[in-house]
């Protein structure tokens, strides 16, 4: 299997949510003439009730349309003199405000520009903040970025306890910072280290977690069913609440502050001394340093504000975060990073149509790795799955693997033991194929051997009712040619899971011309509830993944054989944003599988997947060294010592294959570039062949399935950033030391050409 | 009331089950009075009580069911052994049922089912609750040290197992009254179901204080006739239930929430407290009691048990289980005399009379055209309820069934209906009928 265990850390960021249609009305209407369509409010016993609510989206966002009517609002409540305290609440059940609407940044042309909105933001906040008048944040559902700011300019804030309620700073995920006052209130309200963990992570915050950090100050548990349905209820219900506290702290019958614990008092005083802090500052700039590897800015300018929010008062605070702000709009990480963020969200959904059938039975063939994996992320969706192997330690394995992967949530608490048990009851583990008779669907797991895939597609069809899908998941065996053996190809298409499966968000589909339209949209309808960003590309050796992956492990093959160690081979591709070095990652993929794959698309392509010698590989397995899984491969594994061992096996055989370095393209960068181009070329080589339908699906399935330097955005971002023609040029440098692996493809050419041709607007 | 002149639910080929006599101990808060008894000893005092006011010959009974929920581990079958101690015979079997509290609901239709299948003519059933001890028990990791020193076989084995031991395993593990399934707190759901229904801290204040007043009317007018006298070793003859106080609004509105902080609305005043207590009925077929020459109290009629979602509707068994038994004897709301209803805490009451009166949630939640209704509040508990009388868990159950026949005859009605909730989001109705005077 090609599985690639990778740290994609730049993920899972559903804050900020962008919205297009809104926003851009002219605020020069006058609001007697115009009814507000996003936020309202009722007076309740002296209490200003504030309801937000976007008609447009699923989510509130901070856009222009939406500040303004706040403001008005607000304005309202402070000039009205019965209303002594004031609720801010979303109206709607799973958001509260989702973050700031960043069509509105992107929409603009300077740093400056972006600068001038965020010192509005700030201003609106610090009004509030300074209000005569207590408002009280009532929290139910995502309350992030801009969101967050907002509630924590409030004077109180009362969150629901539910599992939709998060709080969060996920700016940085975007290559941003908290540019509406987070940098400078949130060290404030939670204290330095705790803030900058949230604000360097952009991690999600739970209710619960939010109350001990002190986030917020009261918790609101979510209500069942009554006369109303649950989630209008407990809306109801936290306004209820909320109203109360509002009250309470007109009639100080409330106090914001929190009695400060003995810990908390020391902790306070050792945060008073400035050289402390010093301390802090640098050992936080530090590891953000050792982690970025200095590639996104967005971390150091997050600690920079902070630091001068501290050190140099309010003012001075503010006019950095926005002004950092503005820098970092207009960079290309950020670009890049928003740009895999729309490409997420395009890729979490089936724009392939409803399916015929809902799939509520599925079967999986093989309890290895991916098997069990992909039989975890079903059932713990609320679909019955089996698991079937061949033999009887195969399950065993298999129902452990689910069971740890399930019994490691409860540890962590994102599950209880009595969930675990109900989703376990979902899995039915055997080693025949009863049951099969009413799968909707079958995913086959088990060996990349075209006999036995074969063998297993008469078998299954045999078993299976005629509606049912038959889903391969192989990494690089050609869809087609398994197909071959099935009686009804219609209904049989390619998963290519990414090991491990629980972890990693990608799900490559492949399709072949025989695949039906309603296979597709069921595949990617499984795929969607299994919790994947998903990519449809067209079937061929390698697909898309494996595709763009071969020629750069030949690249770096022929590196370590030229006398890069591994280790510096790592440090050279974690150095250009790679999360996990090359070597490292061969190891993780297989050595194995990395032979497999290479001799395969090696025949399938020739010579412009070589490169280093598949030998080298071949000569590893034989010797036992197959990657992490055997214990070695190019680095010894097990020991329980940090530094990683480099296998002094693995080097012998290197020195057997010993080629000579052409010192003409033997630089560090060069190195970099050759790795790089390869990966790229093959990247453009299937949009123009059309495996791929477009550049975003490319970037998407490099960056969340193969550890494309998130930093780049993918691919062809890359390509756009870096500019086309520079890297043709280079890769003609490197066609003349090597030969055609080379060889810019024609799409790449023609964007070198003509530099108006980009692969995204 | 309604004269009874409305038909019998007597049905064809079902033979007729009768109610003799019930009775129960009185029900104290625990940590008073019983504080030094075992849970079979409460319970032996109940059937005990049992065979003096039936006067019934103690090897006629040809089984007895118990429940109980805290179980002490020592007297597992607390049914066997408050049977012998009680002077049963012992030939007569015994088995214990637990289904929290309706356990003792559960041990009467067993009963009723035995008879039903021809299996048997007599049983006892009952149930007891002892909260002034409950099992505390060493962590897992000590028990599971100190059964390993069982099996150790030499000194230093023995030692290196003693040496094992840390502080963190001497932390004794309590039982809470907390579902299994979420953990929540049974006090907590409560809280939140209340505020799911909108019921108010003020309305369930109401409803404690209507218990508590309804109960102290009852207990001085002498109504509470199933409550027998209770010599217990080393202490005093107890002969009233300990827990009746009826306060003013005021003295309950002072009250700081228990569960839900600060802001919830269940207090320790409308909430059931933690009760000792146990009780005993007499269940024959009509053909056996009429024979031992008894005059029957009532007949035990339809019967239902029901769960549902343990989380957020985890005690609202008796909107449940009320249309269901009542389709079942062919009956309506109206035509009941005499409602008993448990009373897990106030907040609890409401909420299910609200959910019965709402079409909104018989249609969304119960899949039924429209709502049961709710019963009037004058037929309602009038004798007060698990409030204010106590509620030991697996004792609750024989009371109602009790009180309803008690208060058929004395009120004259026809029909009653108990119902119930209990943890693990289940709950019981049973429909009964006054035995012809």
């Amino acid at each position: 299997m090609a599985s690639v265990r990778l740290l994609v850390t730049r993920s899972g960021c559903t804050a900020l949510k962008a919205i297009t249609g809104h926003g851009q009305r002219s605020l020069s209407v006058s609001s007697a003439v115009l009814a507000r369509t996003h936020v309202s409010y009722e007076v309740k016993d002296n209490v200003a009730v504030v309801r937000i609510n976007d008609p447009t989206s699923k989510v509130n966002t901070l856009g222009r349309h939406m500040q303004a009517e706040l403001v008005e609002v607000i304005n309202e409540i402070w000039g009205n003199s019965a209303v002594k305290s004031a609720v801010l609440i979303s109206s709607k059940p799973g958001s509260f405000i989702a973050g700031a609407d960043l069509n509105m940044f992107q929409a603009c042309k300077t740093a400056e520009e972006v600068s001038y909105l965020l010192q509005a933001g700030q201003k609106m906040f610090e009004q509030i903040e300074k209000s005569p008048i207590p408002f009280v944040a009532a929290i139910n559902g995502s309350c992030l970025g801009g969101g967050l700011e907002f509630a924590i300019a409030c004077q109180y804030r009362i969150a629901t306890k539910s599992k939709k309620t998060i709080l969060g700073t996920p700016e940085v995920m975007l290559g941003l910072l908290p540019g509406a006052g987070g940098t400078q209130r949130l060290p404030k309200m939670v204290g330095l280290p705790a803030a900058f963990d949230m604000m360097l992570t952009g991690r999600n915050i739970k209710a619960d977690k939010a109350k001990k950090m002190g986030l917020v100050h009261q918790l609101v548990e979510p209500l069942g069913p009554g006369l109303k349905s649950a989630e209008e209820r407990t809306i109801e219900y936290l306004e209820e609440v909320a109203v109360d506290f509002a009250k309470g702290l007109t009639g100080k019958k409330v106090t914001v502050e929190k009695k400060k614990g003995l810990m908390q008092k020391v902790q306070d005083f050792v945060m008073g001394l400035p050289p402390v802090r010093k301390q802090i500052y640098k050992t936080v700039h530090n590891k953000v340093m050792k982690q970025s590897k200095g590639l996104y800015p967005a971390p150091l300018k997050i600690i920079e504000c902070v630091q001068t929010g501290i050190e140099k008062g309010n003012a001075a605070g503010y006019l950095s975060e926005s002004e950092n702000f503005g820098k970092l709009a207009m960079t290309s990480v950020s670009r890049a990073l928003i740009g895999l963020f729309y490409g997420q969200v395009a890729c979490k959904k089936n724009h392939f149509g409803q399916p015929e059938r809902e799939v509520k039975k599925l079967a999986v063939l093989g309890a290895g790795l991916m098997g069990a994996g992909i039989a975890q992320v079903t059932i713990d969706k609320g679909v019955a799955t089996i698991l079937k192997d061949t033999t009887e330690e195969g399950l065993a394995r298999g129902q452990q693997q689910v069971y740890k992967g399930l019994n490691d949530k409860t540890k962590k608490k994102s599950l209880t033991t009595f969930e675990r048990d109900r989703i376990m009851s979902l899995l039915s583990g055997q080693l025949d194929y009863r049951g099969f008779e009413n799968a909707d669907m079958v995913i086959e797991a088990v060996f990349e051997d075209l006999s036995i895939k074969h063998k297993v597609v008469k078998e299954v069809e045999a078993v299976i009712p005629p509606h049912c899908i038959f889903a391969t998941n192989t990494s690089a065996l050609p869809i087609k040619d398994i197909a071959a053996a099935s009686k009804r190809p219609e209904k049989l298409i390619g998963m290519h899971y990414f090991s491990p499966v629980d972890k990693m968000q990608l799900l490559e589909i492949i399709t072949t011309s025989k695949t039906s339209k309603d296979t597709t949209a069921s595949a990617v309808a499984v795929g969607l509830k299994q919790g994947k960003v998903i990519i449809v590309v067209g079937d061929g050796p390698g697909f898309y993944t494996t595709r763009c992956l071969a020629p750069m492990l030949a690249e770096a093959v022929r590196a370590l054989q030229e006398g890069v160690g591994p280790k510096k081979l790592d440090s050279l591709t974690t150095g250009f944003g790679f999360p996990v070095g090359a070597a490292t990652l061969a190891d993780e993929v297989g050595i194995d599988v990395a032979a497999h794959v290479a001799e395969d698309l090696g025949k399938a392509f020739g010579t412009r997947f070589g490169g280093g010698n598949v030998e080298v590989l071949k000569m590893m397995v034989q010797k036992g060294f197959k990657g992490r899984k055997s214990g070695k491969g190019c680095y010894v594994y097990g020991a329980k010592s940090k530094e990683k061992k480099v296998n002094s096996g693995a080097e012998d055989i290197l020195k057997s294959f010993k080629l000579t370095a052409p010192p003409a393209v033997s630089a560090d960068e060069d190195i970099q570039y050759r790795l790089v181009s390869r990966f790229v070329n093959e990247a453009v080589l299937c949009l123009q062949e059309g495996i791929l339908p477009d550049p975003v699906q490319g970037d998407i399935g490099a960056v969340f399935g193969l550890g494309f330097p998130p930093c780049l955005g993918g691919p062809f971002r890359f390509v756009d950033s870096y500019g086309a023609d520079k890297l043709v040029q280079k890769m003609k440098h490197f066609e003349e030391a090597y030969g055609n692996q080379f060889t810019p493809c024609q799409l790449l050419l023609d964007h070198a050409k003509d530099s108006s041709k980009r692969f995204h607007k | 009331m309604s004269a009874p002149s409305k038909k019998t639910l007597a049905k064809p080929g079902v033979k007729n089950i009768v109610l003799v006599d019930g009775v129960r101990t009185p029900f104290l808060q625990s940590g008073t009075t019983y504080a030094d008894l075992m849970p079979h000893d409460l319970a032996r005092a109940a059937l005990q009580g049992l065979l003096n006011r039936t006067g019934l010959p103690k090897d006629a009974v040809d089984y007895i069911v118990y429940g109980t929920v805290i179980q002490e581990v020592k007297t597992s079958n607390v049914a066997r052994e408050a049977a012998l101690g009680a002077g049963f015979s012992d030939k007569t079997p015994a088995h214990t049922v637990t289904m929290a509290c309706i356990s003792s609901n559960q041990a009467m239709t067993t009963a009723v089912g035995l008879i039903a299948a021809g299996q048997c003519d007599a049983v006892v059933a009952g149930g007891v609750e002892f909260m002034s001890d409950v099992p505390i028990r060493h962590s897992r990791k000590m028990r599971k040290t100190m059964l390993s020193l069982n099996k150790a076989k030499t000194l230093g084995a023995r030692l290196s197992l003693l040496g094992s031991i840390r502080l963190a395993h001497l932390s004794p593990e309590l039982p809470a009254v907390a579902e299994f399934s979420t953990a929540e707190t049974m006090g907590h759901s409560a809280d939140r179901l209340a505020a799911a229904f909108g019921v108010s801290r003020l309305e369930q204040d109401e409803f404690a204080l209507r218990s508590h007043t309804l109960a102290k009317k009852a207990q001085d007018g002498g109504m509470l006739s199933d409550v027998i006298s209770f010599k217990v070793p080393g202490r005093d003859i107890v002969s009233k239930d300990n827990g009746i106080r009826p306060a003013t609004m005021e003295q309950l509105a002072k009250l700081k929430p228990a569960f839900i902080k600060p802001h919830g609305t269940v207090t320790a005043a409308n909430s059931s407290f933690l009760t000792d207590g146990a009780s005993a009925v007499l269940i024959m077929s009509e053909e056996k009691a009429l024979a031992m020459g008894y005059k029957p109290k009532a007949y035990l009629r339809d019967f239902v048990y029901v769960s549902q979602d343990p989380k957020d509707q985890l005690l609202l068994g008796p909107t449940y289980a009320t249309p269901k038994v009542l389709e079942k004897s062919g009956l309506t709301l109206n035509d009941i005399d005499v409602f008993e209803f448990h009373e897990a805490f106030a907040g609890q009451i409401m909420a299910n009379l609200k959910a019965m009166e709402s079409d909104w949630f018989a249609q969304t939640y119960m899949g039924r055209k429209t709502k049961v209704g709710a019963p009037p509040m004058e037929k309602f508990n009038t004798w007060g309820g698990s409030l204010s009388l106590g509620h030991p868990f697996a004792a609750t159950g024989c009371r109602l069934v009790t009180t309803v026949a008690h208060r058929l005859q004395k009120e004259g009605g026809q029909y009653g209906l108990v119902a119930a909730c209990a943890a693990g989001g289940q709950g019981h109705a049973m429909v009964i009928e006054a035995y012809p005077q």
